[in-house]
């Protein structure tokens, strides 16, 4: 036996499957949102007001529920095409079951495919998915302390979206201190505060998801 | 079971390892785990001994484990402190612009492994 040196990240095999997923859809021209947050936080009550108020947008949706199926049948319901991809019971994805499900269900045509994570605030923003986009969730409900606790999915994020704001009046969530917070870890995180229920702030997140949508494209 | 899911990825890359240098058979696997990286150590062993089983170079290979401690940096006072003992903030001076230098990491540092001929 002789003793062969690596030191090479966990993630090295992963990380290069997903630069190749990456590619793929940049070629597809299709813009792949990781879409992660706790458990419960509102992703795919978003995702129910974006795909109504993106009507042109074709978006599809892949739900990586760690055993139900309820997810993706609301997602179906409500119009887009969905897809329950399955972990194992894992607690993340990572980018060769993010391929698995993409081709699964088939992204031709589509203009966003969006992958509602597993929820969890912790291994998600470990792997990388092959995503264009990286888009967390927190609900005022579970408070402004969560970058300091969850630095590492601040840091990963492109857009931090802050929902459940119609609840602000019960409870005490500093938006400003939590902004200040995210923006220590990631200068460059973009901020959209809303409710998916009162439509609050959606009109600012859908303005960037086309924005961002367009450069995707343009850069193909 | 974040555990499950590294130990997937430390197999898929030690099979490619294995494949670009003509290795026959892997006898051990020294990772480097952070004190913070939130992976449970015999839970990981035990996800290993499972896991491997699946792969031919890696079935009679040991697992070992290297822990590297948690060390967070103060921007403020410039020190360096513990900080599985004292958090997010400094103990020097109280500030809270303080980040973690080591002890996040996940590592396969080394194998001992047999090659072709
Ligand atoms: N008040 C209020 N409640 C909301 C809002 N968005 C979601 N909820 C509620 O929060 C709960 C969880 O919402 P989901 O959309 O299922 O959350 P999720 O992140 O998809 O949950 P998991 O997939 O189970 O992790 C539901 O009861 C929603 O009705 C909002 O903007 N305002
Ligand atoms: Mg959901
Ligand atoms: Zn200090």
């Amino acid at each position: 036996m002789k003793v062969i040196e690596l030191h090479k990240s966990v993630t090295d095999s992963n990380d290069r499957d997903a630069d190749r997923l990456r590619a793929e859809m940049k070629k597809a021209g299709v813009l792949l949102i990781n879409l992660m947050s706790s458990p419960g936080s509102g992703k795919t009550t978003l995702l129910g007001a974006t795909i109504k108020g993106m009507p042109d947008t074709r978006i599809a949706v892949l739900e990586a529920d760690i055993d139900s199926a309820v997810d993706a049948e609301k997602i179906a319901s409500w119009g887009a095409r969905a897809i329950q991809v399955h972990t194992d019971g894992m607690c993340h994805m990572d980018a060769g079951m993010t391929r698995e499900g993409l081709e699964g269900m088939g992204y031709e045509g589509v203009d966003l495919a969006v992958l509602e994570n597993i929820g969890n605030l912790i291994c998600p923003a470990e792997f990388d998915t092959g995503a264009g986009l990286n888009v967390m969730i927190l609900s005022i409900t579970e408070g402004d302390d969560k970058p300091l606790k969850y630095p590492l999915m601040f840091e990963t994020s492109d857009a931090l979206v802050i929902s459940k704001i119609d609840a602000l009046p019960y409870f005490n969530f500093d938006m400003e201190k939590c902004i200040e917070r995210a923006r220590r870890l990631n200068p460059d995180i973009k901020v959209f505060p809303l409710s998916a229920k009162t439509g609050e702030g959606m009109q600012a997140w859908t303005d960037y998801l086309h924005q961002e949508i367009r450069n995707w494209r343009e850069n193909s | 079971m974040h555990e499950l899911g590294i130990v997937t990825h430390v197999a898929k890359t030690l099979d490619e390892v294995a494949e670009e240098n003509r290795i026959t058979k892997i006898g051990s696997v020294t990772l480097q785990i952070g004190e913070v990286s939130g992976i449970i150590n015999d839970y990981f062993v035990d996800c290993w001994d499972y896991f491997k089983k699946k792969h031919p170079v890696l079935q009679e290979a040991v697992m070992k484990i290297e822990i590297i401690p948690a060390v967070t940096y103060c921007e403020d006072c410039r020190s360096e402190y513990e900080t599985v003992k004292y958090g997010k903030i400094c103990p020097h001076c109280k500030s809270e612009r303080t980040y973690l230098i080591q002890g996040n990491e996940c590592t396969i540092k080394e194998i001992e492994a047999e090659t072709e001929e």
